[in-house]
């Protein structure tokens, strides 16, 4: 259905090409996932697929694409619309009308289909991915997961042979992801569709592909095989990969369910090695941030939230984060002590005197247009802590955050950061106290060149010449100083954006969806840089979808749902008792409690 | 399964009336509010339409619009009043109100007054000039509520189609430039600089252009993959003639319409004028065949749309013939100052404009969703 022969692409005014020796072949009906460390060329190949490169694009396509039989040399995107579908990253930059209706039935009128079977096609589209009582709703009031729905729909409905599809679910919550698979999946069983798509997240698409082409490095020429074959040599791989080429179970699992199957040795090896002190001391440098704080405080704290598990509620004294909760109250009480016994000594070493809050919220709501976005929040964050928000799309993670930031003023309620109320704090003293790093990093940077870039951090923090710079440096080495921010990859731009905040060094950071568009590798990079300024005594709230960073990061999980707030405890306790937010680590290795691949394997050293 | 008996949510579009008989219908309003200057006949115009659209605006975002103009309607207003107050009027008046500080001026700026007396003559004048300005605008404000220029714009003929989806697109342009300017002004807060003032929102002039730019070249991008400007192909004569006729149409009508506005013209003026339309009508028809498009669920012209265009138009005509034979009524005098009188007639001729609240049966109101 789709066949590249020996493409390679060069964009005007690149050195070299951005793909080279791309020569497979994608039969009819089949899901096919492109994968590969950020800046290999997928976007590239996928719009080679519709005919956007080079067409659009510009730039030089040597090769030859042929979709469906037709070369994308000799017809243009608009002649290929009949046969392929396209949805790009962000569905809302896709969309040309402004209702659901008309969206879908946009791209018929285009190729001028008879009004019966608009009409028709329309109906059934919205049956298929259950839009139908969305239909009349603007584009713009639907959340994450609708909107790439409707766009998916938006390219079906003139039934094109092939779907093309950019990250579909990387700004999704895993339920909504879950809702747009389910969908892809339908698809290709029932359609006949075939369907290539471009993934950062694995654990959520891997066991959906029938083959998976890798893209091994940039100019590096594909490798193409069944999932297992290319996920025992790719260097980017999810999390129940990394933990069977550990285990080195054979064949390597692709799912949780055969994973689970083969995991039993690795479970008992855990048990028995648990009993020694390699979990403790891997517990002890994970939550090491949050030592300072007292076990009580910590405990009225969760206390109060009515809404967590029945078994959290019924522990009148719950343990303090991750160690307790793997494995029992027994040994829960003893690595207890022998954690605060060695950690005591850091405790006096800390910025702040473990008492003092750095962020309260009391009795906050918030009231957007018609929309309650918060209802009633408490919540305190203390130095060291890091905190993961996660609920879904629009349950008012940003919203908490903003708030945090003083962007929205409360309705009712209290904020205090620093003991400061933000939104009535001037800006040049509120970044001292709190740092947001946005959703998209690019809209904190303004300048030409990350050297203007850093000054200009410098002076609005009043910070000494050189500050910006040198955590830029240390947050991304081999970064010249008259790059353009925009040529920048997402990666590198959310480091930029990080050192820009720290500059002015808040003692509390905030971050909105951190790992959107991010490869395993500049994940576990963040994930390096987040633990060493919780370590430093940052206090540090995520708002992320991502369950996998929540459990290699978060000593907290705070779910919020509508608005409130439905759990708060322990990321081991939180995480686990929900099956949308228990990372593959901990599905595959249940009911002993591990949340990621690191403390496994630091369990069997 | 008939597409009829799919639920309630169907309906609003089933009922939905041409967007081009609105537009007719308040338009048709906005010439009868040109034709009085009687208070008393302007507000119950005003309160016509309004109730209208209090009954059947669209859920859209443009049916804001319908606020926004309503205040640009007062602003005008005022406007009209202050200018009266300071620059003085030509109205001779014997209430004086109360005298302003004059401002002597040069010789050359003669016939210009600042400050001086004011008198209730000339403020009535003006609030009465002012409130004629003000219903015309509401009435162009009601057309945005009632049907979304957007949705007007999807009405165009084939060969117009394509300029209407770009005139669309840009008219979507403005709403995301403000969220940008928003979010960026947002975004220099956090990084410690003041969000509010003139030079943080020129500062974030170009960022925000380069993102508007950045995503219209991916709307483009969509647009393109999805099919938009397949052509068919067609022979090259009835090209040709198409290009002859919709010229030769413009050129017409042009000349039509001079010669309409000029005095000599008064015979030619007429007939060129519909002789030209009717060719540039016909060469937008031959157009039409370039273009493979068809229409989804295209908005009927049924007996609503009729009744609700007419109902605008017999209001303005109405008006138009009142004022051409009542004269008095329609534009109540000033010097000596009276209470304007309603007169009956016209009164009840724009009654008819309610007409629509009664035929065109009312949207249902947006049912929540489960998801």
């Amino acid at each position: 259905m789709i066949r590249f022969e020996d493409v390679s692409v060069t964009y005007d005014g690149a050195a070299g090409p951005t793909v080279r020796g791309v020569d497979f072949e994608v039969p009819e009906g089949e899901l096919v996932l492109l994968v590969g460390p950020s800046g290999v060329g997928k976007s590239t190949v996928l719009g080679a697929v519709s005919g956007l490169v080079p067409h659009f694009t510009g730039g030089t396509l040597r090769g030859r694409v042929t979709v469906a039989g037709r070369d994308t040399r000799t017809h243009k995107p608009r002649a290929l619309a009949d046969v392929v579908g396209t949805v790009g990253q962000d569905p809302l930059a896709h969309f040309v009308t402004d209702t659901v209706e008309d969206e879908l039935a946009y791209g018929m009128e285009s190729l001028g289909l008879a009004p019966e079977v608009m009409r028709r096609r329309v109906e059934e589209t919205l049956d298929l991915l259950g839009l139908a009582g969305l239909r009349s709703r603007p584009v713009a009031a639907l959340s994450g997961g609708q909107r790439q729905r409707v766009a998916i729909g938006s390219v079906l409905t003139p039934h094109p042979q092939v779907l093309v599809l950019d990250e579909p679910t990387s700004a999704l919550d895993p339920a909504a992801a879950e809702e747009v698979l389910a969908v892809l999946q339908r698809l290709v069983h029932d359609l006949g569709t075939t369907v290539l798509l471009a993934e950062h997240r694995l654990e959520r698409v891997i066991h959906y592909a029938d083959r998976v082409v890798l893209l091994p490095a940039p100019g590096a020429p594909p490798i193409v095989g069944t999932p297992a074959e290319v996920m025992a040599v790719s260097p980017v791989h999810p999390p129940v990969v990394a933990l069977g080429r550990l285990a080195g179970w054979s064949p390597l699992p692709l799912t949780v369910r055969d994973a689970r199957r083969q995991a039993a040795p690795l479970r008992e090896r855990l048990a028995t090695s648990t009993a020694g002190s390699h979990a403790d001391t891997a517990a002890g440098s994970r939550a090491a941030g949050a030592m300072g704080v007292p076990p009580l405080e910590r405990s009225r704290e969760w206390g109060r939230v009515g809404a967590a598990a029945p078994g959290e509620r019924r522990q009148a004294n719950p343990p303090p984060p991750r160690t307790g909760a793997r494995t029992g109250t027994g040994t829960g009480r003893r690595s207890l002590f022998r954690r605060r016994s060695t950690l005591s000594p850091e405790a006096p070493q800390a910025p702040h005197p473990p008492q003092t809050n750095i962020a309260e919220i009391h009795a906050l709501s918030v009231r957007r247009a018609t929309i309650d976005a918060l209802r009633h929040i408490d919540l305190t964050v203390t130095p060291g802590e890091t905190i993961a928000l996660m609920g879904r799309n629009g349950a008012g993670k940003s919203t908490l955050l903003s708030c945090l930031v003083g962007l929205v003023p409360p309705t009712r309620g209290t904020v205090r950061v620093g003991g400061a109320e933000p939104h009535r704090t001037a800006p040049p003293d509120l970044v001292r106290r709190v740092g947001l790093v946005p959703q998209d990093p690019r809209d904190l940077l303004y300048a030409d060149t990350v050297a203007e870039e850093c000054a200009a951090a410098d002076r609005d923090a009043g910070a000494a010449p050189g500050t910006c710079r040198a955590l830029v440096s240390e947050l991304l080495p081999g970064i010249t100083d008259d790059t353009h921010p925009r040529d920048l990859s997402e990666g590198q731009c959310l480091a930029l954006a990080l050192a820009v905040v720290l500059t002015a060094r808040p003692p509390l950071l905030l971050l909105d969806e951190p790992t959107r568009g991010l490869d395993y590798a500049a994940k576990a990079r963040l994930v390096t840089v987040l633990r060493g300024l919780a370590a430093e005594g940052h206090a540090i709230v995520l708002a992320t979808h991502d369950v996998e960073l929540a459990a290699e990061l978060a000593h907290r999980v705070v779910l919020l749902a509508e608005g409130d707030v439905i759990a708060d405890g322990p990321t081991a306790q939180i995480v686990v008792s929900s099956p949308s937010f228990a990372p593959q680590v901990t599905k595959i290795l249940a009911p002993q409690r591990w949340l990621t691949v690191t403390e496994v394997r630091e369990a069997l050293a | 399964m008939t597409p009829a008996d799919r639920g309630p949510h169907l309906s609003s579009r089933r009922i939905a009336v041409h967007p081009g008989a609105w537009w007719i219908w308040a338009l048709a309003l906005g010439v009868g509010a040109t034709r009085t200057t009687n208070p008393l006949l302007l507000a119950l115009l005003i309160s016509a339409s309004a109730y209208v659209v209090a009954t059947h605006r669209t859920p859209t975002p443009a049916a804001r619009a319908y606020t926004a103009f309503a205040k640009l309607a007062f602003a005008v207003l005022l406007i009209r009043l202050v200018f009266a107050v300071a620059l003085g009027s030509p109205i001779p008046g014997t209430h004086i109100l109360f005298t302003l500080p004059e401002v002597p001026l040069p010789h050359w700026a003669q016939g210009i007054r600042l400050g001086g007396k004011v008198t209730a003559e000339a403020l009535v004048f003006a609030g009465y000039d002012g409130l004629k300005l003000a219903t015309l605008l509401i009435c162009v404000g009601a057309a945005n509520a009632l049907a979304g220029p957007a949705r007007l714009l999807k009405s165009l003929p084939g060969a117009l189609y394509e300029t209407g989806v770009a005139v669309v697109v840009a008219l979507t342009f403005a709403p995301h430039l403000i969220a940008d300017v928003q979010r960026l002004r947002a975004a220099r807060r956090l990084r410690g600089r003041p969000d509010r003032g003139v030079r943080g929102l020129l500062q974030v002039g170009l960022p925000v252009l380069e993102g508007a730019l950045e995503r219209s070249v991916a709307l483009a991008a969509a647009m393109e993959a999805r099919g938009y400007g397949r052509t068919a192909e067609v022979p090259a004569g009835v090209r040709r003639t198409t290009a002859a006729l919709t010229l030769g149409g413009l050129l017409g009508v042009c000349a039509g319409t001079y010669g309409l506005l000029t005095a000599e013209g008064g015979t030619y003026g007429i007939p060129l004028l519909l002789a030209g339309v009717a060719a540039a009508l016909a060469g937008l028809r031959l157009g039409g065949r370039r273009s493979l498009r068809t229409r989804y669920r295209p908005d009927p012209w049924d007996a609503r749309a009729w009744l609700v265009a007419g109902s605008g138009t017999a209001v303005a005509a109405l008006l138009s013939l009142a004022a051409a034979r009542d004269p008095d009524a329609l534009h109540p005098g000033v010097v000596p100052l009276v209470a304007p009188a309603l007169p009956l007639w016209p009164a009840a001729a724009i009654l008819l404009a309610l007409l629509p609240a009664f035929v065109v049966p009312q949207a249902p109101q947006d049912p929540k969703e489960p998801s």
